[in-house]
């Protein structure tokens, strides 16, 4: 083969990649299409769905969720209440593995879709109980087939209230309804 | 006339572009030869042995991507293979092709960033690089789809997979794999004749048969050198046993070997990933396992052919929550045992040829 030939037919490859166009991003002023199982940080968690059980807080690896909760006196058909006092997620150390989410028996706590947070100070970096009732309801469908059956796309920017986000029946169970089951499963 | 020299040792990283992650090299150079070398590393310790020690069976899957991070699906593989091992659960069979399909997916995407990465450090600033992370590209937005997560992806769990892929992953697999080959002709064509690709690497850095096997070297490095040792074949783990695929092997041991390997490597990949999307049976992606469960006291170790070699885990049960002891084998580091001898000899200009064609990571060195 002479000497040159591997270089020209390289440059050919070039030659034709130079008309394409690019895949390149402008990352502030274009954003690339997120899939919807995306895992992102502001996290939705529904209070109305959850009891406090922390389920989330023992499944993390890394430990970063605080719940403190107390009772209510509050009965609800699932049994008492507990008021939530403290939700921390110290997002600074979270990897975003959705463990917690997995982990969530009661379809509360779902993954989010941002992922735009720097922040000067680290402690700035805690989504508190507060943040958490306050922040959209876009849940990412990680883990939510639910979600996904239905087509949702957090991106189309659609909230989900939270008797749609379970996995169970829309319609929730009666206090008589559970009792009974409770009575048939002993 | 031999003009008189003294020898000079010189530092290379522990932050320079080409180490591909922070690992030191003193060089001792006589001129522009190498005399000796002495590779430091540990700069990106972060313990994982030890931190699994303390995670219970499922939370340690996501240390596992952080090993070799351009390789996260099949050190979750690895990881839970292991664990079924120790504890006898069962694997449904659409999981296990999952599993196959995506550590197949996975190769190619590290095996494009090794050829990429081993080309700029030949100097071809940019282009080849740029080439091969626009196609690893579309291999991680598959993975996006099935689990949320580019790199870090915590796709796997003992017992099957999380999540069965979405609706939409199928045409879009369909149609990467009927482009994927384009591609890779594309980048064959670009750079496996090019003269100074040639010149550079042919014949530098050699590995003897022999010296690879007794520096227990794996993965294809190992086939570089002209043994063809697959665990996939040899060992056959998940459904890799079904599927039909050739070993590529080299046959001079040298740089430009270890390079067109990784290349031939990715058709067969994508083989395996046609024959996986063509047999996989419906059925569930998960056996019943609890979060926290605790496998009967015993060993177990299971090993995959990760993309750079043979990666192991021994695991170790006390009957507790979490493993007693957790041991990696992590390939990258176990190829860098022949270095000293690849490297002595050489210019210190094919140095980084030589390092950069072994295609190690340091995640994985380090642990």
């Amino acid at each position: 083969m002479p000497f040159g030939l591997g270089i020209a037919k390289g440059m050919m490859v070039t030659l034709r990649n130079l008309a394409r166009k690019p895949v390149t991003v402008q990352y502030p002023e274009q954003r690339v299409t997120q899939n919807p199982r995306f895992r992102g940080e502001d996290f939705v968690w529904y209070e109305e769905r959850c009891t406090g059980c922390a389920s989330c807080a023992k499944y993390c690896p890394q430990g970063i969720i605080k719940i403190v909760t107390s009772p209510s006196g509050e009965q609800t058909q699932e049994g008492e209440k507990y008021k939530l006092e403290t939700f921390d997620i110290e997002i600074a150390r979270c990897m975003f593995c959705g463990l917690c989410v997995e982990a969530c028996p009661y379809d509360a706590l779902h993954m989010g879709t941002g992922f735009e947070r720097a922040m000067p100070r680290k402690s700035d970096l805690v989504i508190t109980v507060d943040e958490l009732r306050a922040s959209a309801k876009r849940p990412s469908t990680w883990f939510r087939p639910q979600l996904q059956d239905r087509g949702y796309d957090p991106a189309s920017g659609e909230e989900v209230s939270w008797q749609d986000a379970g996995r169970e029946a829309t319609v929730a169970p009666t206090y008589d309804d559970m009792l009974k089951r409770w009575v048939e499963k002993r | 006339m031999a003009l008189p020299s003294e020898s000079i040792t010189i530092n290379l990283g522990p932050q320079h572009p080409s180490t591909h992650g922070v690992f030191r090299i003193r060089v001792t150079l006589d001129g522009e030869v190498i005399q000796d070398i002495e590779p430091i590393f540990g700069y990106l310790h972060r313990g994982t042995e030890k931190l699994a020690e303390e995670r219970t069976y499922t939370q340690i899957v996501t240390l596992t991507d952080r090993l070799d991070y351009t390789s996260s699906m099949i050190n979750n593989q690895a990881y839970v293979m292991a664990t079924e091992k120790l504890a006898g659960l069962e694997v449904p069979e659409r999981a296990q092709y999952l599993r196959v399909l995506t550590a197949e997916l996975q190769r190619v995407a590290s095996h494009l960033m090794g050829i990429g990465f081993f080309l700029q450090d030949l100097g071809a600033m940019g282009t080849p690089l740029m080439y091969c992370f626009r196609e690893r590209e579309r291999i991680l937005d598959l993975f996006e789809m099935i689990c949320g997560a580019r790199v870090t992806v915590s796709y796997m769990r003992p017992g099957g997979v999380t999540q069965e892929p979405p609706p939409e992953f199928w045409p879009a697999l369909k149609e990467l794999l009927s482009e994927f080959p384009h591609y890779i002709d594309e980048l064959e064509r670009l750079i496996l004749e090019n003269e100074i690709v040639v010149a550079r690497t042919k014949g530098v850095g050699l590995l003897p048969r022999e010296l690879a096997i007794d520096s227990s070297i794996s993965g294809p490095n190992l086939r570089a050198s002209g043994v063809a040792w697959d665990l996939r074949k040899a060992d056959p783990y998940d459904v890799y046993g079904r599927m039909d695929f050739d070993i590529p092997v080299g046959s001079n041991g040298d740089s430009y070997d270890r390079f067109l390997v990784r290349v031939m490597e990715i058709h067969q990949s994508l083989r395996i990933v046609e024959q996986c999307v063509q047999q996989i049976p419906d059925g569930p992606i998960r056996s019943e396992v609890p979060y926290f469960f605790r496998p009967p006291p015993g060993d177990a170790y299971a090993h995959v052919e990760a993309s750079k070699g043979e990666l192991g885990f021994y695991l170790v049960s006390d009957g507790g929550i979490a493993p007693y002891r957790c041991k990696i084998r992590a390939p990258s580091f176990i190829n860098l045992t022949a270095l000293t001898e690849m490297l002595l000899g050489w210019k210190v200009a094919d140095l980084m040829v030589i390092f950069g064609s072994l295609d190690v990571n340091m995640g994985e060195v380090d642990r």
